[in-house]
């Protein structure tokens, strides 16, 4: 059964309309990606999925209509959203990072989701109290997919974790995503300009262009589209 | 050591207001410059309760609960109008400057301008320590000054709310996209800066034995220099900062005598301007490292 269930989702900034009727799926414990250039509006659609702006058209999670709930409800319903820029709290450190990402979960089951995220991450794990603004692109993006995981979502959106790390980093944090996926069912929407890595991961992907979807089927399928490979696989 | 506890008493005074500045800083990340005038106003409040034969513990209590709400009400009204932090900073600090206007004419026209008088909470009593003269007031002053270090040190480090609080004003969107209720947290924080303002207030009064539409505006210069010294993010700062630019003004008043009480405001902002040179976060600051 379908997760999220997006229907003509409009959305954007003031008088400029950026979403021009999205239609899109994402299945229970399912990695689907959301391939776009620059300005394509892939931001825009996970900023307008988890309430961060105003929206017109229907968003269902699980059944529950979720169209025009703020971000503070959301995350309450499982959904948790990793912001382009990974969005840590640069003052706090590491364990207080979580601590802010288990902010709607009862205390004893913090405790035991920070030393579990901690050892999965081990680059985090021996950084405990340094403050996030101080860390590396990566461990910050690892940072920011561990915070978010605190609030043990249903539904993981990430904004292009690939932006800015090197290209190890880059499939460290890809494989990571993946072995979450597998090990915990959570189902994964992230939005990419890396097709390459983001294909490989993913069950599904569609294609944005200009607030539209253009294109649209399984990770192989879209992995051997002409257009596709094209503008995103540079072939 | 006479000159040392005069100094001290005038600096408990300075840190107490900065401590209200910080946590206004650390739990909105704005400067409110409309904060002095709240205190005065909340003083005023405390001062007609006192009048009306309430004791001074019940009336500032009573005077902090409502500048805790009047700065929450504020917060709602009028910042969350104009964007909140993320809203144009220029916007918040004319309003906070009008409101400033407001307060100020306010409180001469429901309480006259000629300044009302105010006892010494702690009593007039005076302690011998080592041959010089203590004030208790002193004492009950600095009393205060570490609890509420240590409350506000143990609201920040080790509760929710203040976890809230710093994750609001390090990153508001994040902090809504990891389910902190952003305006409810604002408010509290606006309350808690607006109830010890109360509290700053009432001692300035009761340390200057009077309540006057413009007092707190000399205190607040100093309380922002303590402030800056001790670091803009830390309770503990604040009130090293206060005590510190206490002592020094009173010390080198004191002693040094090409400067006259004229210039008592300087030997405090020039300490302030080399430790800004030497730490730019302030004695007890923490450094904002920040990496793209
Ligand atoms: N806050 C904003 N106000 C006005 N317009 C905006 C705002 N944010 C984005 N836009 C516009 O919306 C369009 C889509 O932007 P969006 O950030 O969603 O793109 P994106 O696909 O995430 O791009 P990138 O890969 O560069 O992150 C762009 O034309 C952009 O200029
Ligand atoms: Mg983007």
């Amino acid at each position: 059964m379908s997760l999220l269930t997006v229907r003509g989702l409009r959305a954007g900034y003031g008088p400029v309309e950026v979403l021009d009727g999205l239609d899109l799926d994402v299945d229970a414990g399912e990695v689907v990606v959301v391939l776009g250039a620059n300005g394509a509006g892939k931001t825009t659609t996970l900023r307008a999925l988890s309430g961060m702006i105003p929206t017109h058209g229907t968003i269902t999670l699980d059944g529950t209509d979720v169209a025009g709930r703020r971000p503070e409800d959301l995350v309450r319903l499982g959904v948790a959203h990793v912001p382009q820029g990974r969005g840590t709290f640069g003052e706090l450190d590491v364990v207080e990072n979580l601590r802010v990402g288990g902010f709607t979960r009862p205390a004893a089951e913090v405790a035991e989701d920070i030393e579990r995220w901690l050892e999965m991450f081990p680059r985090l794990g021996e950084r405990r109290h340094q403050s996030a603004g101080s860390m590396s692109g990566g461990e910050q993006q690892m940072l920011a997919i561990a915070r978010a995981l605190m609030s043990r979502p249903r539904l993981l959106l990430l904004d292009e974790p690939s932006l800015g790390l090197a290209p190890l980093v880059t499939q460290d944090v890809f494989d990571r995503i993946s072995g979450i996926n597998r090990e915990l069912g959570t189902a994964v929407l992230v939005v990419e300009q890396n097709a390459n890595l983001a294909l490989a991961v993913a069950n599904r992907g569609y294609v944005l262009e200009t607030g539209r979807i253009v294109a649209s089927g399984t990770a192989t399928e879209l992995a051997a589209d002409d257009t596709v490979r094209r503008a995103y696989l540079g072939v | 050591m006479q000159r040392v506890f005069d100094g001290l008493a005038a600096g408990a005074v300075y840190a107490i207001l900065a401590l209200a500045i910080v946590v206004i800083f650390r739990a909105s990340g704005l400067l409110n410059f409309a904060q002095g005038e709240l205190a005065m106003f909340t003083t005023f409040i405390a001062w007609t309760l006192l009048d009306a034969g309430i004791p001074w513990w019940a009336a500032t209590l009573l005077a902090m609960v409502i500048g805790f709400v009047i700065g929450a009400v504020l917060y709602r009204l009028l910042i969350v109008r104009l964007g909140g932090p993320s809203g144009n900073p220029l916007a918040i600090v004319i309003v906070t400057i009008g409101l400033f206007l407001i307060l100020n004419d306010g409180a001469g026209i429901i309480w006259g301008s000629n300044p009302a008088k105010v006892p010494r909470v702690f009593g007039d009593g005076r302690v011998e320590i080592l041959g010089a003269g203590i004030a208790v007031q002193v004492i009950g002053l600095l009393g205060v000054l570490a609890v509420l270090v240590i409350g506000f040190g143990l609201l920040f480090q080790r509760t929710k709310l203040g976890l809230a609080l710093r994750a609001v004003t390090a990153n508001q969107e994040s902090a809504a996209l990891a389910g902190v209720k952003v305006m409810t947290t604002l408010m509290i924080g606006w309350g808690l800066a607006a109830g010890i303002g109360a509290l700053a207030g009432t001692f300035t009064a009761s340390q200057n034995l009077g309540v006057d539409a413009n007092m707190m505006q000399v205190a607040l210069i100093y309380a922002f220099a303590a402030a800056t010294l001790g670091g803009f993010d830390s309770p503990l700062g604040a009130v090293v900062g206060g005590l510190i630019i206490g002592l020094v003004s009173e010390l080198v008043v004191g002693y040094v005598d090409i400067i006259g009480p004229d210039l008592r405001l300087l030997p405090g902002f020039v300490l302030v301007l080399v430790v800004l040179l030497v730490r730019p976060q302030g004695l007890f600051g923490s450094a904002r490292v920040a990496r793209a």
